[in-house]
């Protein structure tokens, strides 16, 4: 069977699956564009006015994308998550690019990089200093918000993850006992459940003194949910690694966290950073979900942006806009994610 | 000094005392949660009662198969919400399954054109939230469909608009109960008899499926009733209604999780070895005969364990119906919390539920996948 001979009209059955598509292909894009560009209103000033062309709103994104990209933080000081986002993109980028990892020199820059750029974004966010007024985290929003949920939940649970992974296939049975446990629980109920848990619940579980706020509680629930993923792919890992590997460390007199640390680990890790970086993709989409416990992220200041009288009852464009604005993140990560699955399938040939 | 030392470095020791030391872990976490529970119960005069749940609920939903009223007990309510997130789960599967495998289809399709449409629909239904993706479909239909006056009609009495999809039904009678309570005693007689049967007679095991409820049903029912919408003010009566927001979330689930689907159905048809298609070929069957013979069934074996989390996780994505207010279980459980205040016994019941559901669906997919390995064996 040739799957992949690839051309258009090579046959007449191929022929009118060509023509149909194609068809539908342009009745697609003419009726986007006539939306879109033809009809679209880019200067009204209410929704109403915008209805009446019948076409795509666009000056409504125009009036509200500050809102929308940053939700409820004061807007005079909005430069400064915008800024703190720029920055940590960054150091991401810096810190994914196979060329940093390449001289020793690079990595070094990029922890100093890390170690003052956390707390430099850290004073742009909260502020308190004079020329920066405090800004309390109930206000933050938007973007800023749904990339800082994903990235510390992530870190925070890789943490996690690394330990639970050992203890599933330590040979303590114990220890894998509770790391099964722990696993299955959490891949066994819903993200929504465990952010109910943590907004309702959560007062009840520590001592009266303890006071969280929302945001951090959520970043919690976060960690605390993706660990049990990351945990299973980084398993995958270690169990890939072959035998010869562990016998060779124990015959060199490495103990177990000499050589988890220095042979078994960073080969482990290596296969498994697509998997990571996916279900890292899944975490900035599911961040979403704090909308549940009213937090606004990108999508809950999207619902948010609409909520004034004059701009009601718009939902396809603010709609939009967020969509292409998590279609980028996603798609440089999963392109990121399937180049290096390539150049390691390459490295390990 | 000197035989402490010698003990700690015997590994069995060793792990013994590290075993020891997470078990007084673990446990000391759980004294502590329950310390802070009974404490902070106590000082806000509150305590952990389930009894709550035969009280009466004030609410009521659109929907419901089991039939809830308002004024019926809590439990009532929880049943209420768990049959609508099974409803939704199963209508979902069966949709995800069919688009998937159109869509996987199109992704191994000879036409580049195809292909590459797929491709991109697939990324684009990837890269953007499941919620997003929801809350779009559920304004879609609730603004963009048309008022009941001009409901489109899919089919013959069947309509579609922005109250939701009605469609016609007959009227219950005791006989379907009882013919659904045959239906499972006939699958118990269809497995019974494939076992039994020899080799070329298995499809006559089908048989002891369908007799027993068509038996039921000869005798006991009554003549079949059957309930139409009709438009009558402003809106249709009768016939069975589904709500927009039971449209929206079959929609939006189908929609995304379709898109995983269908990667793992193009990478369980990919991973059957080559050889395999030549042998196919060289034995004289053809492209169809080959996919339906040779490819599919071996297909099938590979992709079932990552098939299974995917049911299982738009199981779990059900729950995201709580933002657009479909009843599901998550809407039940804070629709109760915020009646009753009883938030650790509400969460504790929904975290149980999703838990079994889980564990039973991965229980049941892991013994089919253990048959069908044992009867295919490993052919590579």
């Amino acid at each position: 069977v040739k799957r992949f001979s690839g051309g258009l009209f090579d046959s007449i059955a191929n022929a009118i699956v060509s023509l149909a598509l194609l068809w539908l292909l342009l009745r697609a894009g003419l009726g986007f564009w006539d939306w879109a560009i033809t009809r679209a209103s880019f200067d009204a000033t209410s929704a109403e006015q915008c209805a009446r062309s019948g076409g795509a709103c666009w000056a409504f994104i125009g009036d509200r994308w500050r809102l929308i990209l940053f939700g409820p933080y004061p807007y005079a000081e909005q430069w400064r998550p915008a800024l703190a986002l720029i920055l940590f993109i960054a150091l991401i980028a810096a810190s994914f690019a196979p060329a940093t990892w390449r001289a020793r020199r690079r990595v070094r820059t990029l922890a100093v990089a890390w170690s003052v750029g956390v707390p430099l974004m850290g004073l742009l966010m909260w502020g308190g200093m004079p020329g920066l007024p405090p800004v309390p985290s109930r206000l933050w929003g938007g973007l800023p918000l749904t990339v800082m949920l994903a990235s510390v939940g992530v870190a925070l649970a890789f943490i996690l993850a690394v330990l639970l992974a050992l203890g599933r296939v330590s040979e303590m049975p114990v220890l894998r006992w509770l790391s099964t446990l722990y696993i299955e629980f959490f891949r066994g109920v819903p993200l929504i459940a465990l952010l109910f848990l943590a907004a309702v619940m959560f007062p009840y579980l520590v001592p009266p003194e303890w006071t969280m706020d929302t945001l951090l509680r959520a970043q919690l629930a976060f960690a605390l949910f993706f660990a049990a993923y990351m945990a299973e792919a980084i398993r995958g890992g270690l169990q890939a690694i072959p035998r010869g590997q562990y016998l060779a460390a124990e015959s060199l007199g490495m103990g177990y966290w000499q050589s988890r640390t220095r042979i078994i680990l960073p080969q482990a890790l290596r296969t498994v950073i697509p998997s990571l970086v996916n279900i890292f993709i899944a975490a900035f989409k599911d961040t979403s979900l704090v909308v549940v416990i009213s937090m606004l992220d990108l999508l809950g200041a999207a619902n948010a942006s609409t909520a004034q009288a004059q701009w009601w009852g718009l939902y396809i464009e603010p709609y939009l806009f967020i969509a292409v604005i998590y279609l980028a993140f996603c798609s440089a990560m999963s392109a990121y994610s399937r180049g290096l699955e390539r150049r390691l399938g390459v490295g390990l040939r | 000094m000197d035989s402490i030392q010698r003990t700690w470095k015997r590994p069995g020791v060793r792990a013994l005392v590290w075993q020891a030391l997470a078990i007084a872990l673990v446990a000391a976490s759980v004294l502590w949660l329950h310390a802070n529970i009974t404490g902070n119960l106590a000082r806000r005069d509150l305590d952990i009662d389930f009894g709550f749940l035969r009280a009466g609920a004030s609410f009521e939903f659109g929907e419901n198969l089991i039939g809830h009223r308002a004024g019926d007990s809590f439990l009532s309510a929880f049943g209420a919400g768990l049959a609508n997130t099974v409803l939704v789960a199963i209508v979902g599967i069966a949709l995800t399954t069919v688009v998937a495998t159109v869509l996987a289809l199109m992704r191994l399709s000879p036409n580049r054109l195809a292909r590459n449409i797929a491709a991109a629909w697939i990324e684009l239904v990837r890269n953007t939230p499941l919620l997003l993706q929801l809350l779009f479909w559920h304004q879609l239909v609730i603004r963009q469909l048309p008022g009941p006056r001009q409901a489109w009609e899919l089919l013959p009495d069947v309509f579609l608009s922005n109250r939701g999809l009605y469609f016609p039904a007959a009227i219950a009678q005791p006989a379907f109960g009882h013919a659904a309570l045959a239906f499972v005693i006939g699958a118990g007689l269809a497995i019974a008899a494939s076992r039994l049967l020899p080799e070329g007679r298995r499809r006559l095991a089908w048989l002891a499926l369908m007799v027993p409820p068509l038996i039921v049903l000869a005798v006991q029912a009554e003549p079949i009733e059957i309930t139409r919408p009709a438009l009558r003010g402003f809106n249709f009566q009768g016939g069975i209604s589904l709500s927009p927001e039971f449209v929206a979330l079959v929609i939006a689930l189908t929609v995304y999780q379709a898109a995983f689907m269908a990667e793992t159905l193009r990478s369980g048809i990919l991973g059957v070895p080559k050889g395999q298609q030549e042998a196919a070929a060289s034995l004289g069957l053809g492209r169809t005969a080959t996919l339906r013979l040779v490819i599919f069934p071996q297909a099938l074996r590979i992709v079932i364990p990552p098939v299974t989390s995917q049911y299982l996780s738009l199981t779990k994505n059900s729950s995201l119906a709580v933002v657009i207010g479909y009843p599901d279980l998550v809407r039940v459980s804070s629709v109760t919390i915020s009646e009753t205040g009883r938030a650790i016994e509400c969460i504790t019941i929904l975290l149980l539920v999703y838990l079994s559901l889980s564990l039973t669906t991965a229980f049941l997919m892991n013994l089919y996948n253990r048959r069908v390995m044992a009867r295919g064996g490993d052919t590579r």
